[in-house]
């Protein structure tokens, strides 16, 4: 369950990079690797252990100078906990 | 090409440095190929760094450095090192025998990414008999020394006619090492797997047995342990997409500087593979003849050449065709669309008589005597 207060970490072993050749973000793991899309890079750099989830969306909205991102990015992060790319932080 | 668009064109992006045919172990289903011995140069270490340079300016950025065993390698760490400051995420493929906490720690403050070590059942007697080499003890010690030092623990079965009845054992010994994931990898019949095929493939109801085992299992550990578990081909009826499509993907550079558009492509006649000592990896990935021989799809003959499905798993895989019908250029005849698909029911039931005929053949190991012997 995402709260506002939840904070998450890349899972270990994930590594986050940007590809020159590619021109994009990819997630590394063993033997494996994710194209990320720009949004979806956006919100996994900030998955960094310091930041709150709502420290996040406050971050994006004020970077795209928008509001109502929540959703959107709940999604994400839900998926990216689903795909065991990030993890929840204590 | 023109007309084609389908055929997915891009730069390599999976490195496999195979550094060296050397290992301590005489696994019968080992993928190196048989006549190893043959090929015991081995490029050096400024060989390997410029290699990886120039795959990596490439797009390449997964590298596994496999073998043989690549511990034997006494520069790992400075290959290692070397990989992890151009920005590849590093894959270390290993048996494990011989590592110890030291030379872990030290291919940790090297960067190294991951460890993935193998073992070859869930029981001494049966793992040292496979491996032939007393290794089961030091492999489950390695086990929890990798994970001592922070690195999950990947762990990788080989699953075949000798050790698969013990699935509930494997899946228990890796719950037990702690493992985080687990590939359980049915044998691919190339190299010395393919010379020991009649003893190694199991049965249609084994490998359904063993399926609904594995995946019940992965659903009761899911969230702990991550189970990949790789089909073997021969009881599917389409073939796998080989390699993503030849050229498209993978780079393999073998010990002695062959490049390979596939690991076992080395035994395709007239392929003639460029090495990296002759030319750069730009060079290779670009314009060699075997690099381009099986791009696009003009290459196909019938059914492959009319077939919708070809687009999807691109004729399958070329070493399996070779190995199966003579003609690298026939349909992977896994497909039952292919007209020789019978050899791949032939194969089966040679290895049904050898399980029942009470006198089963003895598994050729792998090592550089039998290498020199039937290379």
């Amino acid at each position: 369950m995402i709260q506002d207060t939840t904070r998450f970490g890349l899972s270990p072993l994930y590594r986050l990079q940007w590809e020159e050749s590619q021109q994009r973000f990819v997630m590394l793991y063993p033997e494996g690797m994710v194209e990320l899309n720009g949004p979806a890079a956006e919100i996994l750099k900030l998955c960094d252990g310091t930041r709150s989830f709502i420290d996040m969306v406050n971050a994006l909205e004020t970077a795209f100078d928008t509001k109502g991102l929540r959703s959107d990015i709940e999604e994400l992060v839900q998926a990216a906990l689903d795909h065991g790319w990030i993890t929840l932080l204590p | 090409m023109a007309g084609l668009p389908s055929y997915p064109s891009g730069s390599p992006r999976w490195l496999l440095a195979e550094l060296t045919y050397r290992c301590p172990l005489q696994c019968p289903y080992c993928s190196n190929p048989v006549d190893y011995a043959q090929h015991q140069d081995e490029l050096s270490t400024e060989a390997w760094c410029r290699v990886f340079s120039e795959a990596r300016a490439l797009g390449a950025v997964q590298l596994g450095l496999s073998g043989g065993e690549p511990l034997i390698r006494k520069d790992l760490s400075a290959l290692v090192a070397h990989a992890r400051e151009l920005g590849y995420y590093t894959n270390l493929i290993t048996s494990g025998y011989g590592l110890t906490e030291e030379r872990i720690a030290e291919l940790k403050s090297s960067g190294l990414d991951h460890i993935q070590i193998s073992i070859q059942a869930p029981e001494k007697t049966l793992n040292d008999k496979l491996a032939g080499t007393e290794s089961f003890e030091q492999k489950k010690a390695v086990a929890r020394l990798i994970k001592a030092q922070g690195y999950p623990m990947v762990l990788c079965v080989v699953i075949h006619r000798q050790n698969i009845h013990l699935m509930n054992e494997i899946l228990e010994m890796a719950t037990a090492l702690g493992a985080d994931y687990l590939e359980l990898a049915n044998t691919q019949y190339y190299g010395w797997a393919h010379l020991n095929r009649d003893q190694l493939m199991p049965t249609r109801a084994q490998f359904e047995t063993a399926e609904a085992i594995a995946q019940a299992y992965k659903e009761k550990v899911k969230g702990q342990m991550k189970i990949y578990y790789v089909v073997p081909d021969y009881y599917e009826d389409r073939p796998k997409p080989c390699m993503n499509g030849w050229g498209t993907t993978f780079l393999t550079v073998a010990p002695d500087g062959l490049a390979l558009p596939c690991h076992e492509a080395r035994i395709l006649p007239g392929l003639d593979c460029p090495n990296v000592q002759d030319f750069s990896i730009k060079e290779i990935w670009e314009e060699s003849p075997a690099f381009n021989h099986f791009r696009h799809f003009d290459w196909m003959e019938e059914p492959c050449k009319s077939c919708p499905e070809k687009i999807k798993d691109f004729g399958g895989c070329r070493c399996q065709a070779y190995l199966l019908t003579g003609n690298m250029k026939a349909t992977d005849p896994v497909c039952s669309k292919s007209p020789l698909h019978h050899t791949v029911e032939e194969a089966i039931d040679l290895a049904e008589q050898d399980r029942v005929s009470g006198e089963p053949k003895p598994l050729i190991f792998r090592n550089s005597g039998n290498s020199k012997t039937l290379g």
